[in-house]
């Protein structure tokens, strides 16, 4: 499963150690590098791609290795994007909408209670439907929005994957955290699973089974 | 060579925190009546296209790729003299 650095990314490691522990083999991709090495799946992680420069992910956008992932994610290849990566989604348009700087204006960092609603995508098969989980959430543009007639098919196609629960941390339209594309292979998650795999350093393990769910949807595939 | 202005704004109905907090800092500075702020981006492109057309084409074909996401900004070009 790769991993993409991108100059500024931050969470590339641990993504990289969330693949491991599901039982999944990590390989470190290269922004500069359109070359995929031939992986099953790929993780955009978080952190502040190029910067931030312009927009959250929009320099990102147009990296060598996105000009390969971009097809491979419309032919079916599972990707999921975590903060920056949901912003890169975005704005590759893989995924609708965009990200807009919290209601709030503050950058927010807490352990942040979740609701797992779909669980067709590769990336969730192994929660339950409804499932509630505990990840950490630290994002400074981590606002969902998008037009109206995005957010009725979003919501009809059941393609809303995660939502927030308790107070609205961000001003998320419809407490949306996380969302997929119309095939779901293409998942993009403002909250970070990767940072909950571990007892010892994550408030729960609740993450690891993003990672658990797509090693287990590519070795029965 | 030719300077094309681009401006870049958030849609309306898009929520501009920032512009809000610039409002609300308005009063407590002594700045009243001031009912709006809303904050957006400015680009100065220099343009080898002489043509003012030509450049301005060139420039939306930039914004409309790079500079602004059409999902909640809108953008406007001006040609300087």
């Amino acid at each position: 499963m790769g991993v993409v650095s991108f100059p500024g990314s931050l969470d590339d490691r641990d993504a990289v150690r969330a693949v491991r522990l599901a039982g999944g083999e990590p390989v470190a991709l290269w922004h500069a590098d359109r070359d995929l090495a031939r992986v099953d799946a790929v993780v955009l992680p978080g952190g502040f791609s190029y910067g931030d420069y312009l927009r959250c992910g929009a320099i990102a956008r147009f990296a060598p290795v996105m000009e390969s992932i971009v097809p491979a994610a419309r032919d079916g290849m599972p990707v999921l994007g975590i903060c920056n990566g949901l912003q890169i989604l975005c704005e590759s348009h893989l995924l609708p909408g965009a990200l807009t700087r919290n209601a709030g204006l503050h950058f927010v960092c807490r352990d942040q209670r979740l609701r797992i609603e779909n669980t067709a995508t590769p990336w969730t098969g192994t929660y339950d439907t409804g499932q509630e989980i505990v990840v950490p959430l630290k994002s400074g543009e981590g606002g969902y929005t998008a037009d109206a007639e995005t957010l009725r098919r979003l919501e009809d196609e059941g393609r809303v994957v995660a939502r927030y629960m308790g107070t609205n941390p961000n001003g998320s339209v419809k407490d949306i955290a996380g969302i997929c594309n119309e095939g779901g292979n293409v998942v993009g998650l403002m909250p970070h699973p990767e940072h909950a795999v571990d007892d010892l350093t994550g408030p729960t393990t609740d993450g690891l089974a993003f990672f658990a769910s797509v090693v287990s949807s590519l070795v029965s595939a | 060579m030719t300077r094309v202005v681009v401006d870049v704004m958030f849609k309306p109905e898009i929520l501009d925190p920032q512009g809000q907090a610039i409002a609300n800092a308005l009063p407590r500075l002594g700045f009243a009546g001031v009912t709006g702020v809303r904050q957006g981006k400015r680009f100065e492109l220099e343009l080898i296209e002489s043509s003012s057309e030509a450049a301005k084409d060139q420039a939306t074909r930039i914004a409309e790729t790079l500079l602004a996401n059409p999902v909640i900004e809108d953008f406007s070009i001006r040609v300087e003299e």
